[in-house]
């Protein structure tokens, strides 16, 4: 094994055994290759820098590096947007370590070298980020690379493998030149995702948002710290702004857009399609502190004659965010709220019973006017997964979560 | 009249009173925005007038009464233009001045930039708990319990809270810089020959004012202050938008410090210089000083501004350190991590408030010496700062249409320069001082 510290900086002799130039800066073609070292820069001082490739390489060890070909088959080096420079865009950045899911920074990286007929092949395995990396860069040059690595070997090493190294680059284009995904990122758990988010610059931010899926960007985002999330959405622009609060839930939407200006909040609004646009208007009416504005209009609401399989089927047959539905609420002919039965309890019913039988004691709503002590004591007094909202005619209206009302309390924390 | 015309008379009032309730109410939210912002630039030009910085202002009054009070106004502008280019790196980039330096100029320079910076916070904090030993001898209370009480208050305020809260317990410790203000009008001074030497600068060449005026320039800048704003505002996550804000409190921090050093100045001014007490060495010496002179009420709020300073600036070196030190060599850090999401951070946190308190335990510890090391020690390190920061904040990749402006490229590169300059002669002299005073009684022979 090898480090980018050892080669950057090298000799490097062509076939003839002539010096040709220093090692200046390896490169990565990831379009071509992921984890290969497919260019090398050598620079000569005043004359124009040369370029090895991959298949020039013969042989490779700390501080030497020769080729198989000579000088003059070398090319003149033009800058390429789309290879990765390990030293100018890997060593000392940050990236996410998407294994650990925390942001790093990398002190050095390392090479895995196999020959194969007279060159060899040089390929990135993992980055350093740890005391060893940091101590072979502060001796480079000082020490010989002897006592360099005898000294490493003393040192605990923390290093994160290529695959689960996810750059961070703010430049959009570059992004998709360098073949940057976002899958890793992607099946990260929110919240992990947003600590991320959290600890990155506002242009880094701002590129993860805008590179993952709507999905992914609209969970993260109602997990992350509400003040960036304001920030984040006001730089977006209003189209894709539009389509990653339409996968909120939209209380959550409605929150994002009561931080923002009236004026943005109206043009991300008109964006949004019909429906989901109402919805999020209707609760923006609502003071943020009051059960209104804590309130999640996507809810379960059934008669309370229906019989348990009648309810469970028809859960079954619509597009049910499974992971929200603890509550199932129960309404009267005229449409009026009557009761609240936890999903729980339809494991043990008998597929015939009637709704109004499984519900619990006592009947407990909140008009929209409602400020958030109130539901605040009545969560915890009647131990509540949630909280039917009802409007003056005493009709369902909407429902409080326990996850919101945690937020909350946390917030005040 | 008529009553159309009345009416007319009626709506243009409404109007009136409509729009003035809107430029009120968007006044009031400018000023709570404000608000928010408000912390980094205020605590970290509050901490400037620690307990180095103290002893420093005091003697400047104790031996040349008002004359030096003139050097403020320039020293204002000094420390606004080069805190502000840190909060707007900070506010723009989103990261913090070790952060930056590593990315832009590599691994092996911000490792000696951080452990020089290691070795002169040391020196700073080992002066701070000096500065509590002094103010405490004024209450009568051992140096050995004092200090290491200071010590403990200290780590538990920092390791027990998140970011909000301790930024909140900072700011009521800048508040408590007006004890000075107090101390100040308890000392009758002559207000009107001090406003007059505010604003008219004199100059006296001997060797004695201008090390004085080398000194005052020395504490009020020290090079640690860069790495603290500029991370405070990365922590608070000032976005560009409040960049206004965020120059606003820079200017409010800058400005209210050299208000508490002017009243320092005037203190001393008043009292010791005017009673012949001018060879006071240290802030708790003048504080055992003005007793008889200004009263014991005027005496305890001296004592006990510099209990506060020293008690404020010694939880925010360490800690600025601990940020700086992490941040470039990319360890976790940051006080609302737990203390084992961030093992690095609170270590050398600890590590440093243990060997600054427990220097000072030592009998007999040459405390004074301790003082004008660390000053020299800032003296060397906050050139190498400068520059990296002007580099740095004048890179268009990293800071866009937010480079410096070529009139704040020429205040900002002549203040540095003029730093560089006193602060060779401020190092040169804590080496060699006869050496300097010599030189300076030669140069008065020419003049």
């Amino acid at each position: 094994m090898l480090h980018a510290t050892e080669l950057l900086g090298a000799d490097a002799y062509d076939s003839a055994g002539n010096f040709v130039g220093r090692v200046n800066e390896l490169f990565l073609e990831p379009a071509d290759q992921p984890n290969r070292i497919a260019r090398i820069l050598l620079g000569r001082g005043k004359y124009l820098p040369l370029v090895a490739r991959y298949d020039h390489v013969a042989f490779v060890a700390p501080g030497v590096i020769k080729l198989n070909v000579e000088e003059k088959a070398l090319d003149y080096y033009a800058p390429n947007e789309s290879w990765l420079a390990v030293g100018k865009d890997l060593l000392d950045q940050q990236i996410i370590d998407t294994s650990g899911r925390k942001v790093v920074r990398v002190n050095d990286v390392d090479l895995a070298d196999e020959s194969a007929n007279g060159t060899v092949e040089l390929r990135v395995t993992q980055v350093d980020v740890g005391l060893s990396g940091a101590a072979r860069r502060l001796l480079k040059g000082v020490a010989s690379p002897g006592i360099i690595r005898r000294l490493q070997q003393k040192l605990p090493t923390r290093a994160i493998r290529w695959e689960f190294v996810n750059l961070i680059e703010p430049d959009p284009l570059r992004r998709i030149k360098l073949r940057i995904s976002n899958q890793q990122l992607e099946k990260m758990h929110p919240a992990d995702l947003a600590d991320i988010m959290e600890e990155l610059s506002p242009a880094e931010r701002q590129a993860i948002v805008a590179s993952l899926d709507d999905e992914t960007a609209a969970e993260a985002l109602a997990e992350l710290d509400k003040r960036l999330t304001k920030e984040i959405v006001e730089t977006l622009d209003r189209g894709k702004a539009a389509d990653i609060l339409e996968e909120m839930d939209p209380d959550q939407a409605a929150d994002v857009l009561a931080d923002l200006a009236p004026q943005a909040s109206q043009e991300v609004l008109e964006e949004m399609p019909g429906r989901e646009a109402s919805e999020v208007r209707a609760l923006l009416q609502f003071e943020g502190n009051t059960a209104g504005g804590m309130m999640n209009t996507e809810f379960i609401f059934v008669g309370e004659t229906a019989t348990r399989d009648e309810v469970v089927s028809w859960i079954g047959s619509r597009d049910v965010h499974l992971e929200s539905l603890d509550t199932i609420f129960l309404i009267t002919d005229d449409a009026t709220f009557s009761g609240t039965v936890p999903a729980a309890r339809l494991l043990l019913a008998a597929p015939d019973q009637r709704m109004a039988d499984l519900k619990t004691e006592p009947l407990n709503s909140v008009p929209p006017s409602a400020n958030e002590k109130e539901v605040f004591d009545l969560f915890d007094k009647y131990n509540l997964r949630s909280l039917a909202v009802v409007d003056d005619k005493g009709r369902p209206i909407g429902a409080i979560a326990v996850d919101d009302v945690v937020t909350r309390l946390r917030g005040k924390l | 009249m008529n009553l159309a015309t009345l009416k007319q008379r009626v709506q243009v009032w409404r109007d009136r009173g409509a729009e003035f309730g809107k430029r009120t109410r968007i006044l009031r939210r400018r000023l709570l925005i404000f608000l928010a912002i408000l912390g980094p630039g205020m605590i970290t030009s509050n901490v400037d007038n620690d307990a180095g910085g103290i002893s420093v202002y005091t003697q400047a009054g104790a031996q040349f009464g008002y004359a030096l009070l003139w050097s403020l106004i320039p020293m204002t502008i000094a420390l606004y233009v080069t805190e502000e280019m840190c909060a707007r790196m900070g506010v723009i980039t989103g990261k913090g001045l070790s952060d930056l330096i590593r990315e832009e100029f590599g691994f092996r320079p911000t490792f000696f930039l951080i452990l020089a910076g290691l070795v002169v916070d040391m020196g700073n904090t080992t002066a701070e708990f000096a500065g509590v030993a002094a103010s405490m001898q004024i209450f009568h209370i051992s140096k050995y319990i004092a200090v290491p009480a200071a010590a403990l208050i200290v780590w538990v305020l920092v390791l027990r809270g998140t970011y909000r809260q301790v930024e909140k317990i900072f700011l009521v410790a800048c508040t408590f810089y007006i004890t000075y203000i107090f101390s100040a009008f308890l000392a009758h001074p002559n207000w009107l020959q001090a406003a007059k030497s505010t604003v008219i600068p004199s100059f006296h060449f001997n060797a004695g004012y201008l090390l004085m005026l080398t000194a005052l320039v020395g504490t009020t800048i020290a090079p640690w202050q860069f790495f603290y704003m500029q991370a405070s505002f990365v922590e608070k996550r000032v976005g560009k938008r409040q960049y206004s804000q965020a120059r606003a409190d820079v200017i409010v921090g800058s400005v209210s410090c050299m208000i508490v050093v002017f009243f320092i100045i005037v203190c001393t001014a008043a009292t010791l210089y005017v009673s012949g007490h001018r060879d006071i060495t240290d802030a708790g010496q003048a504080a055992l000083a003005l007793v008889p002179l200004a009263g014991r009420w005027a005496a305890l709020l001296f004592a006990f501004g510099l209990l506060n300073a020293s008690l404020f600036a010694a939880s925010i070196l360490p800690l600025s350190t601990a940020h700086v030190i992490c941040e470039g060599m990319g360890f976790e850090a940051g006080i609302d991590r737990k203390f084992n999401d961030a093992p690095i951070f609170y270590s050398l946190y600890t590590g440093m408030l243990v060997v600054g308190a427990a220097v000072i335990l030592i009998p007999h510890a040459p405390l004074y010496k301790i003082l004008v090391l660390s000053q020299v020690a800032n003296g060397v390190w906050l050139p190498i700062v400068l520059i990296f920061m002007l580099l740095l904040v004048n890179r268009k990749d990293l800071m866009g249409e937010h480079v410096n402006s070529p009139t704040f490229n020429v205040i900002a590169w002549l203040t540095t320069v003029a730093m560089i300059a006193l602060t060779l002669v401020l190092v040169y002299t804590a080496i060699f001082p006869n050496m300097a005073s010599e030189a300076f009684a030669f140069l008065k022979l020419k003049l």
